[in-house]
């Protein structure tokens, strides 16, 4: 250790890295490693807070066998799992199209207006998208309805029905997303050689050819960033839905997140939320390692 | 096919994509200058008199206004904080090695997967038990948990592309670490800082789950005063859009900004 040290002669002292990493590593230390083991001990307690006088004792595995048993749980798990392939082909779909519509040379100012505007629904407050939802989906003045009886489709109530209220979030989740999918795309078409497009437009006039055998390559790695960057977040999609819907009616939006929100805040068991919020975050760190293993591969 | 017509095609395409993109916005700002009539018009009407009373209401209205100063400190402060810790760390994991520097990098950077859900149950235990619940304190801290790893990767990136020669020569004339980070990194770097500091304002700004578990009346955060005019039989639409046109509009024009960094905030260079 010592001789490499020498060797390298970094020109800076052993403990300098230590000075600069320091406040940032005891902060995330203190806001996020302390809460998780804060958390992962009252998962193993009772701990409903309305109820102080009963205590808080430990319980070893009682409320993972409670949620593990609990269909409710499940079904918001499943619920979020069909969210995701619900949202995900369309955000695909309309990124890649977007995405060629951007990348076509030709019609400069259109193209950097659209380019532009892509950042809109990405910045927008997602609380602030649950509200524009609920006006636009609204069942008397809704422009949704208004828009469904001008193709001749009756309007429908969406937000009090469980089919409308999980199509409506899932088009306001379509609308936010898409943009970034489409992004991420047009960077992977960027990346393509200009030689090697143009090259491979004088070979084939077919489109679809020169997605496949050219473009294509260029656009897997954001497509696995995609596919796990989109997974995480609507394993913590809250704020859009908890405001269109609270996860109704009926539980028929109740993903994952909102059902966890709820055992926690409104019926108070702390013991059972911290459980399934354990449980939630295993899962998320299966995810992120994934992540890293597959796109920063040029760091390690 | 011809090239006008693919040309026109191609416009249309992009017209389109305008128009997918900018709708909700549309409506939501379109909305919030009618008044009641005209918003519980069924169907809804397209072209109305403009009024803006419904803005005349949000400005005079406390608890909106009280509630935009909240964001703007929390934002703020949190913003400052997270730059201040983050950068150095940043330059560390640019230019030193040592032990375990892949770890600590994808460890920060994990962070951004973490489901705020998570955080906000134990949090809400310890802020009850410090009594610092409801204060602007406590979503300052813990909104560095998405905000660290957003500056920590912005930065590092940057403090990467500025030449090494110039930290050697600056060594030469006896600098230390500390005096290079300040009179190279930090001026030099500046264009990656002031980015990152955007998204992390943009980020604290949008925020509500957080927000809505740690604060009561005191410190309500503007998404968290716009969600709570949702109860009640008659909804006050017009203020619900104004508060809401007033809550997007600075982040839009911050996001505007740092378009061209858009897909790099938030993939953290997934894509580069």
């Amino acid at each position: 250790m010592e001789r490499t040290e020498t060797r390298l002669n970094p020109g800076y002292g052993r403990w300098t890295p230590f000075w600069f990493l320091a406040p940032a590593v005891f902060a995330l230390l203190g806001i996020g490693i302390y809460p998780v083991i804060s958390a992962l001990v009252t998962s193993f307690r009772r701990y409903n807070i309305t109820r102080p006088r009963e205590g808080f004792p430990f319980v070893g595995f009682e409320n993972y066998i409670n949620v593990l048993s609990d269909q409710t749980f499940w079904q918001s798990m499943g619920l979020t799992a069909r969210f995701f392939v619900t949202v995900l082909p369309f955000q695909l779909f309309f990124g890649i199209c977007i995405a060629l519509l951007l990348h076509r040379p030709g019609l400069g100012m259109l193209r950097a207006l659209a380019r532009i505007s892509l950042v809109v629904p990405l910045a927008t407050t997602y609380a602030v998208v649950g509200l524009i939802g609920r006006l636009i989906f609204n069942r008397d003045f809704g422009v949704a309805n208004q828009f469904l009886n001008a193709i001749g489709i009756g309007g429908m109530d969406w937000l009090g029905s469980p089919t409308g209220a999980f199509i409506a979030i899932a088009i306001m989740d379509i609308w936010q997303w898409t943009p970034f999918c489409a992004l991420i795309f047009l960077a992977g078409l960027s990346m393509v050689p200009v030689e090697i497009e143009e090259a491979a437009r004088l070979e084939t006039s077919s489109k679809t050819a020169l997605l496949r055998h050219v473009q294509l390559p260029y656009l897997l790695p954001g497509l696995t960033a995609m596919l796990i960057l989109r997974s995480a977040d609507i394993l913590k999609l809250f704020d859009m839905v908890f405001v269109m819907t609270r996860g109704g009616p009926g539980a028929a939006t109740d993903l994952v997140s909102i059902y966890i929100q709820r055992v926690g805040f409104r019926i108070f068991d702390m013991g059972t939320a911290s459980a399934q919020a354990i449980l939630l975050l295993i899962v998320t760190i299966v995810l992120s390692r994934l992540y890293i293993r597959l796109i920063y591969k040029e760091i390690e | 096919m011809s090239m006008t017509l693919r040309r026109v095609l191609h416009g249309a395409g992009l017209v389109a994509v305008l128009c997918f993109t900018l709708f909700p916005f549309y409506w939501m700002v379109s909305s919030s200058f009618k008044d009641q009539s005209d918003l519980l018009a069924s169907p809804p009407v397209w072209f109305f008199t403009p009024t803006l009373a419904n803005y005349a209401d949000i400005f005079a209205d406390e608890k909106v206004f009280g509630s935009i100063v909240n964001s703007m400190i929390v934002a703020t402060l949190t913003t400052a904080l997270s730059v201040l810790l983050g950068a150095p760390a940043a330059y560390a994991l640019a230019r030193f090695e040592f032990r375990g520097k892949s770890d600590l990098w994808f460890w920060f950077i994990s962070n951004r997967m973490i489901s705020p859900i998570v955080l906000a149950l134990p949090v809400y235990l310890l802020a009850l038990q410090l009594n610092i619940l409801d204060t602007h304190l406590v979503l300052i801290l813990i909104y560095l948990t998405f905000n660290l790893p957003i500056v920590v990767w912005i930065c590092t990136d940057q403090f990467r592309s500025i030449p090494i020669e110039l930290e050697q020569a600056a060594r030469l004339d006896g600098a230390d670490q500390f005096t290079i980070f300040r009179k190279i990194y930090v001026p030099l770097g500046l264009p990656g800082i002031a980015v990152s500091a955007i998204f992390s304002f943009i980020f604290s700004w949008n925020e509500l789950l957080y927000a809505l578990v740690l604060t009561r009346r005191s410190v309500q955060t503007a998404p968290v005063m716009a969600t709570s005019f949702m109860s009640g039989y008659e909804l006050p639409w017009g203020k619900i859009m104004a508060t809401g046109t007033v809550i997007v509009l600075p982040v839009t024009i911050f996001a505007l900004l740092v378009s061209r960094h858009m897909v790099r905030g938030l993939t953290m260079g997934a894509t580069k």
